[in-house]
This record gives structure tokens, C-alpha cells and sequence, in this order.
């Protein structure tokens, strides 16, 4: 984290890790994913986006360990170790019963560490999401983006080597998604982390990420993938201008391309 | 231009609905409380009424007076009652807590142990405790560990069967969150599930009090008097056989005073544990 150097451009960087054929089924017969490969490499901001029930959830949770894949392989480069996963879920998820600072605390104190042991690292990540007076609070106190602010400090508080994010802002109203993404690609542009964010917005992920993976449903697959080149740091004014609305095209064609290719074999 | 100079010089705007508003939230706040005892005060004064207008004999209605009266002169006896009952309470209180929690942990940690334990609770809640007392007067020696058996019988199953709930109604997301992050079976049930159930137990305990003294009074009548002096449901009984009535409200009144502050004392507990966090404990606006 110390490290100042730029994240390297695409085709530099260092491989994180590697989805080779993956398949997932349900119940013996549901397809949620069908021979998946996906390299993410370190600094990547990936984004996920496709219909519900494309399997970009499942993909989620299969790099998490939440479940196993029916076949195929996933590989992390060096080994998945303690700390390496964050993960932020599209509610706050946060225990009502604990403060800020002690939400923040879980996964150090589920390494057994005492909250004196990593109180530095605590505050360093409230600090990160603006946070860093509310420690005390109680997730009650604090207003609906505030709570994600937690949760993805929280996420951070390890300093992990991925960052999972399943469709972190899509329950915010516009103004404070926008407030957060911009935050969000701060944090990246400071702490260098790798991003795998699902989203169902195209405005969201070409904002956010360097790589757009689109999926498809029935059965969940990877249907293309587009590059963002647009130049980081990226700010309010890359929303509004012409190199924005071009690759949303990009990505939106897209999409409906991956739509169509289910209409078409729903059709045949 | 002057309307917002005008404005900023006089207090801040209050409109009649808010007034309205705020005058009818103070009403309510007066009413709370003066009401209920403006209501009680009513019922206690129709009574005396009743039985003065009516000269109704004492051996059949006795007034509040009367029953007061007894109660102070009885205050020996049945302060001593009111304790033996009281501690039967508590304790089969206690061992409900300590049961009901202790078999809603080992029901949440295997699946096989519910299955094969939870009828057994069942059976044991339903089947009405008046009529296993007496076995249990036959079969268990110790008339305290009677008594504690069935107070506990009927005390135990709102604890055991709210934080099994509760145990049971953890945030999915925050269980992935504790699977990723490697925890203990030991971790989750303290740092989350435990947590979790805390309201759940609380309004179980709510319930419980109650029916621990109601578990006590019932396992009293049934076992008469013995070596550990009488409670206030033996008095009862005994004030009957003499037809002293006065003494019988007397006694009745300990009891149900009693109930009253162990159902206050666990509402006290519950606001304490939770008013920081939990949502029945928010006061909203409007």
C-alpha cells in the first residue's frame, strides 16, 4: 500500500488470478455459469455486467469459496491466504449491535486479533472512506450511503489482494452512487487494489472499471468483454463527455448483443 | 427582498398543524401515565362502593380497606410466603434461562439434536403442568427440586423456542461475510448469533417471568405445605378453608404484584441492552 507507483496499463500487470472453464450447475440441470475463463490481473477494475440470472453472482461467490464449482479450475497466483478477499454485499450488511469502528474490526477480530492489536489499521481504513469521526456511531445513526462507507471499510481493513463487490450501490439514490463511485475510484487510484464489481448499470461499470466483462444468460456465460480506455483518474467531467457516451454505446450494444444471443436461441 | 429580513427577525415559523401536532404529543405523554392510575384508582373506589352500598358481608366481598388492613396485619405471614414463593420464581426462572438458551444453542449447533430433542419440548410445553405435578411430587423426594421442576416445565419454552428463533435469524450476507473471513463455529455463535438472538431471548424472557410464578403458585396448590414453610399459593388455600377471605385478596394481591415487577424488571433489562441499537427501541419521528 505504500507502493506509489501508477497501476501499470493493460497487458503489464501481473496475473492475480485465473478462471479456466468453469461451470456451475444447480439441482443437476440448472446452467449458472457454462465454461467461464476469466483472467484478473493486479490493478484490474473489472466489471461484471449482464441480465439477472447470468451467473455474475455465482461467478462472485465461486472466487469467494462460498461455493464450489462443479468443474474447471480457479487458480490465484501465489495462493488464496488469509486477508487476500474483501467483499461488499449490495446491502451495507453491517451488525446493528456493534459501532463503526467494531463493524470495521470483524475480520481481524475473526483472526483473533484484539481491537488495541489493529486499531491502527481500523482507523486508516475509516479514514479512507471519510469515516474516520464516526467510529463510535452505531450503523443505526448514519444514513444509507454511509453504512456502505462502512462496509467497504471493512472490506479494506486487511488490505486484500482482490476486492469483491456485488452491486454495492444499486440500492442509493443516484446522487450518492455517483458520490461513491467517484470515492471509489480514488481509493483505487490511492491503494492500488484489484476490483471485481457486478453491476447491472452500464453507466456504472464503464465509469468505473478498465475492463467490462459482459455475461449472458441461460446458461450464464461470457459473451464479450469490452476495454474502457479512458485515462485515469476520471472525474465528473468524464461523465459528461463525448469519450463516455461513445463507450456506453460500446458497452450497451454490448449487452443487448448478449440478450439477443438468448432471444435468438429462446426462438429457435 | 424584506419578506426573508422580516422572517429572520421573528421566531421560527411554527404552523397550526405542528401545533396541533405538538400539543397533542404532550397529551399523550400526560395520559400515559395518569390514566392507568386514574383508571385503577376508579375500579378500587367502585369496589368499596359496591360492597358498602350493597353491604356486602366481609366473608363474601371484602372492601379495599379491609383487604389492606389485612395485609398490614398479616404482613408477618405473608411476607414470609411472599418470599418462599418468590424464590421458587426467581430460580426456576434462572434454571428456564439457563435451560432454554443452553437447548437453543446445542439445537442450532446440530441439526440431528433439534430433530431428535424438539418433541420432547413440545410434548412437555403442551401437556398442562397441573396435571404432571403431581407425578413429579411422587417421583422427585425434595419438595424445592418439585417445585423448581415445575415452574421450570412451564417457564422454559418461550425462552428455549424465541432464541432458537433468534439463533436461527442471522443475515445471510453477514454469514457468507463470517465463512469468508475463516470463522470458528465458536466465532459465529458468539460474535454473531448470540447477538442476534438478544431481542428474540429478551421478549422470551418477558413471557417467562410470568409463567415461572405461575409455574410456582400452580406447583404450590398441588404441593400442599412441607419442610420449606408456605408460599402464597398454600396461604390461599389455607385462608380459603377458614373462609377468610380478606386474607385470600391479600395474598392474591403479593402475587400478582408480583408478577408486575418481574415483568417490569425484564422490560427495564431489555431497554437497557437494546436501546442503543435496535430497531424496537427507536423512537421515529412522527
Amino acid at each position: 500500500m505504500s507502493d506509489h507507483s501508477l497501476i501499470p496499463p493493460m497487458g503489464q500487470r501481473d496475473e492475480l488470478l485465473r478462471m479456466t472453464d468453469v461451470d456451475k450447475v444447480f439441482n443437476g440441470n440448472v446452467e449458472a455459469l457454462k465454461n467461464l475463463n476469466l483472467t484478473v490481473n493486479q490493478g484490474d477494475f473489472i466489471s461484471l455486467l449482464g441480465p439477472s440470472g447470468c451467473g455474475k453472482s455465482t461467478a462472485l461467490r465461486l472466487i469467494a469459496g462460498l461455493m464450489r464449482q462443479t468443474s474447471g479450475q480457479i487458480k490465484w497466483n501465489g495462493g488464496l491466504n488469509e486477508g487476500d478477499l474483501g467483499v461488499v454485499f449490495q446491502e451495507p450488511t453491517l451488525m446493528p449491535w456493534a459501532t463503526v469502528e467494531q463493524n470495521a474490526w470483524l475480520p481481524h477480530r475473526l483472526r483473533g486479533k484484539s481491537l488495541d492489536d489493529v486499531r491502527g489499521d481500523i482507523m486508516w481504513a475509516l479514514k479512507m472512506v471519510g469515516l474516520e469521526k464516526f467510529q463510535k456511531s452505531y450503523p443505526r445513526e448514519l444514513s444509507g450511503g454511509m453504512k456502505m462507507r462502512v462496509s467497504i471499510a471493512r472490506a479494506l481493513v486487511t488490505q486484500p489482494r482482490l476486492i469483491l463487490m456485488d452491486e454495492p450501490f444499486a440500492a442509493l439514490d443516484e446522487i450518492t452512487r455517483h458520490k461513491l463511485n467517484n470515492d471509489l475510484l480514488m481509493l483505487r487510484d490511492k491503494l492500488k487494489c484489484t476490483v471485481i464489481f457486478v453491476t447491472h448499470s452500464v453507466f456504472e461499470s464503464v465509469f468505473l472499471s478498465d475492463r467490462i466483462v459482459v455475461m449472458a444468460a441461460r446458461p450464464g456465460r461470457v459473451s464479450a468483454e469490452v476495454s474502457v480506455d479512458a485515462p485515469y483518474p476520471r472525474t465528473e467531467e468524464f461523465r459528461t463527455s463525448a469519450q463516455y457516451a461513445e463507450l456506453c454505446r460500446k458497452a450497451s450494444d454490448a449487452l443487448h448483443g448478449a440478450m439477443n444471443q438468448h432471444g435468438e436461441r429462446a426462438s429457435a | 427582498m424584506s419578506a426573508p429580513e422580516m422572517h429572520a427577525t421573528q421566531a421560527p415559523v411554527v404552523d397550526l398543524e405542528e401545533l396541533q401536532h405538538a400539543r397533542a404529543q404532550r397529551r399523550d405523554k400526560i395520559a400515559k401515565w395518569s390514566l392507568p392510575i386514574l383508571m385503577l384508582g376508579l375500579a378500587i373506589f367502585l369496589w368499596d362502593r359496591i360492597v358498602v352500598w350493597n353491604e356486602i358481608p366481609h366473608y363474601i366481598l371484602p372492601g379495599p380497606g379491609l383487604v389492606i388492613q389485612t395485609l398490614i396485619e398479616d404482613w408477618g405471614m405473608l411476607s414470609d410466603a411472599l418470599w418462599v414463593t418468590l424464590k421458587i420464581t426467581l430460580m426456576a426462572l434462572g434454571v428456564a434461562v439457563v435451560g432454554g438458551v443452553g437447548l437453543a444453542v446445542l439445537f442450532t449447533q446440530s441439526r440431528y439434536f433439534e430433530m431428535a430433542f424438539y418433541p420432547f419440548a413440545v410434548i412437555l410445553q403442551v401437556t398442562p403442568v397441573v396435571s404432571i405435578a403431581p407425578l413429579i411430587f411422587i417421583y422427585v423426594d425434595s419438595r424445592l427440586a418439585g417445585l423448581l421442576l415445575c415452574a421450570w416445565i412451564v417457564a422454559f419454552f418461550p425462552i428455549l423456542s424465541n432464541t432458537t428463533l433468534g439463533l436461527n435469524s442471522t443475515d445471510h450476507n453477514l454469514r457468507d461475510l463470517y465463512k469468508i473471513y475463516g470463522a470458528t463455529r465458536w466465532q459465529r455463535l458468539r460474535y454473531l448469533q448470540l447477538p442476534t438472538a438478544l431481542p428474540y431471548f429478551l421478549g422470551g424472557l418477558r413471557i417467562a417471568g410470568g409463567l415461572s410464578l405461575i409455574g410456582a403458585v400452580v406447583a404450590e396448590y398441588v404441593a400442599g405445605t412441607g419442610g420449606i414453610g408456605s408460599g402464597l399459593a398454600f396461604r390461599i388455600l389455607e385462608a380459603g378453608y377458614r373462609l377468610n377471605i380478606p386474607r385470600m385478596f391479600a395474598a392474591l394481591i403479593l402475587i400478582a404484584a408480583t408478577g408486575v415487577v418481574i415483568f417490569t424488571f425484564a422490560s427495564l433489562l431489555s431497554h437497557a441492552l437494546l436501546h442503543k441499537w435496535h430497531e424496537s427501541a427507536i423512537k421515529r419521528e412522527n
